[in-house]
């Protein structure tokens, strides 16, 4: 404990949270953009789409050896904490180096800096914005005039929404300034974490930059699929189900 | 050559400073970037104007003396190069050309474009010795040493501390600057012996002179005039959570039996 105390103090040390929870977050959304590709895989034999299985799946996650939704709140939990600590680190690195150039310069010009990584702060906070407007969009069914939300129809509830453009296209948009800040995010780790070598550093970026592209892309399929009818859309009244199911057929608890 | 020089002019470290502007006539492209100001100074007296405070030592690149931010880059538009080896072919006739000094918390404005740069001093002494034998001349090769790690060791200790890291990062940090210097011991069997407390000791007085965080821009690598890579940042991050998170805790003084 008096480690980390230690180790939170220096800047390095704050990095190094950055870099640990900007790590946990980006192995979610690789696994949140994978969970979400059951949208494309149609329904089961019972009518529920898979996706609304897959929901499920996580809320049972760990049954029978534990109660259901404990091993789902305790990912949660973890990416509350992430969140939280991600942002605590990089306030007080950004008021650290405001403090470090009180006058700035009058003419100023990059040699190397990437967009991506001036604007990592700007990138941050709509990013922060966004999960607490997706949370209560698609998880707790709180902001119903972006589309009718019904607790478990995970595949309805997207098509409900993302077939209006005017929430379609600030999703886009969203995904692409997550695509900005992985694309130095994921690099930037590595250097942080002392893991970068000349030897590595070819492979490191262009992981990067797969990945950031990758889960962009994967992301952008969603409300893309619903917009431009890959995917059936519905009205919002939640008629003209492709897939018409009640919610009981799934096991509910 | 006719060139217009905007100049930060500030009278002391108090003082409220702001960009001067001049017209500098007969500029020949064979003249460096300090023998021009050089010129412009010996205009400014002429005139009865208090000439360009500057600081420059060697003129020949090794030094690090000739801190001028040159058109919003540290040692101005060409790479691996500091100022006084920056020539005026490098510019346009009728070029515009700002010039400011380095801009840092940690490194103050002492008159026009000279800065305080003592706080790269402190961190130096912040990192001590290293323990090594003191008696005749060793044979050289007593200590055997990978020549691709004496190299990189080397290109590390090009370092000439001139401050160019700290003006170019948008962060003000000096990490590049405390990286190099780590590193060249660290590498080296000789400074082995002290490795982490020596690192853990650099950073704590870089944090303590004010000195901003690195956000891995790159753009202290870009703009260094010996071209020192940033992969040193990488090992001394690298270092720095191995002797915070692994290394043994100090206990010297406190050890009890029972
Ligand atoms: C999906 C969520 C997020 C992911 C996957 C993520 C990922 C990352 C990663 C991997 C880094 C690199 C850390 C390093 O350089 O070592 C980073 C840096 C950063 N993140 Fe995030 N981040 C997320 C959310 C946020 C949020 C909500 C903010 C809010 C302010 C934010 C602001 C920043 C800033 C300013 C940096 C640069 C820190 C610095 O180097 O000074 N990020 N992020
Ligand atoms: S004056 Fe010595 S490096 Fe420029």
């Amino acid at each position: 404990m008096k480690r980390l105390k230690l180790l939170f103090a220096s800047s390095i040390g704050k990095k190094f949270v950055a870099a640990v929870t900007g790590l946990i977050m980006f192995g979610f959304l690789l696994g949140h953009a994978a969970g979400h590709m059951k949208i494309f895989t149609g329904a089961g034999a019972d009518g529920v789409p898979h996706i609304d299985h897959y929901g499920q799946f996580l809320k049972d996650f760990g049954a029978p050896a534990l109660p259901p939704m404990i091993a789902l709140w305790g990912a949660r939990l973890m990416l509350l904490g992430s969140v939280i600590l991600h942002v605590v680190a990089v306030l007080m690195l950004s008021d650290q180096n405001k403090k470090a150039r009180p006058v700035d310069y009058v003419k100023k010009k990059r040699a190397a800096a990437s967009p991506a990584a001036l604007y990592m702060m700007v990138t941050g906070t709509l990013i922060l914005a966004f999960i607490v407007l997706h949370i209560l969009h698609f998880t707790t069914g709180n902001l119903p005039m972006l589309g009718k939300h019904v607790h478990g129809e995970v595949y309805n509830n997207m098509a409900r929404s993302f077939s209006q453009w005017w929430v379609a296209i600030p999703y886009l948009i969203m995904m692409v300034i997550i695509g900005f800040h992985l694309y130095h995010g994921v690099w930037s780790l590595f250097q942080t974490l002392g893991l970068d070598n000349p030897d590595r550093n070819a492979l490191l970026r262009g992981f990067a930059i797969v990945f950031a592209i990758g889960v962009t892309a994967t992301f952008c399929l969603i409300p893309l699929s619903f917009m431009f009818g890959g995917e059936p859309a519905v009205d919002n009244e939640g008629m003209n189900r492709i897939y018409e199911y009640t919610h009981d057929k799934l096991s509910s608890h | 050559m006719k060139i217009k020089l905007h100049v930060w002019r500030q009278e002391n470290e108090k003082a409220k400073g702001k960009m001067e502007s001049y017209d500098l006539d007969g500029v020949t492209p064979d003249m460096s970037f300090l023998e021009m100001m050089d010129l412009l100074n010996e205009k400014l007296i002429g005139e009865s104007i208090e000439p360009v405070a500057f600081d420059h030592d060697c003129r020949e690149g090794v030094c690090g003396a000739c801190s001028m931010v040159v058109n919003g880059e540290a040692h101005g538009p060409q790479r691996e190069t500091t100022t006084c080896q920056l020539y005026m072919r490098h510019f346009n006739d009728g070029a515009e050309i700002y010039v400011e000094p380095w801009r840092s918390a940690a490194f103050p404005v002492v008159r026009d474009l000279t800065v305080d740069r003592s706080a790269f001093d402190r961190i130096i002494q912040a990192g001590g010795f290293i323990s090594n034998h003191s008696g005749p001349k060793p044979e050289p090769n007593s200590i055997p040493i990978e020549p691709g790690v004496a190299e990189t060791a080397l290109d590390a200790a090009s370092c000439i501390g001139c401050g160019a890291c700290v003006a170019a990062c948008p962060n003000g940090s000096a990490m590049l600057f405390t990286a190099a210097k780590v590193s060249h011991l660290g590498m080296l069997p000789q400074g082995q012996t002290e490795r982490y407390d020596r690192v853990k000791n650099m950073t704590t007085q870089m944090e303590e002179e004010g000195f901003g965080s690195c956000r891995n821009y790159a753009e202290c690598e870009a703009q260094c005039p010996k071209g020192i890579s940033i992969a040193f940042i990488g090992r001394m991050n690298s270092d720095y959570l191995k002797a915070s998170l692994a290394e043994p805790v100090d206990r010297r003084g406190k050890m009890h039996a029972q």
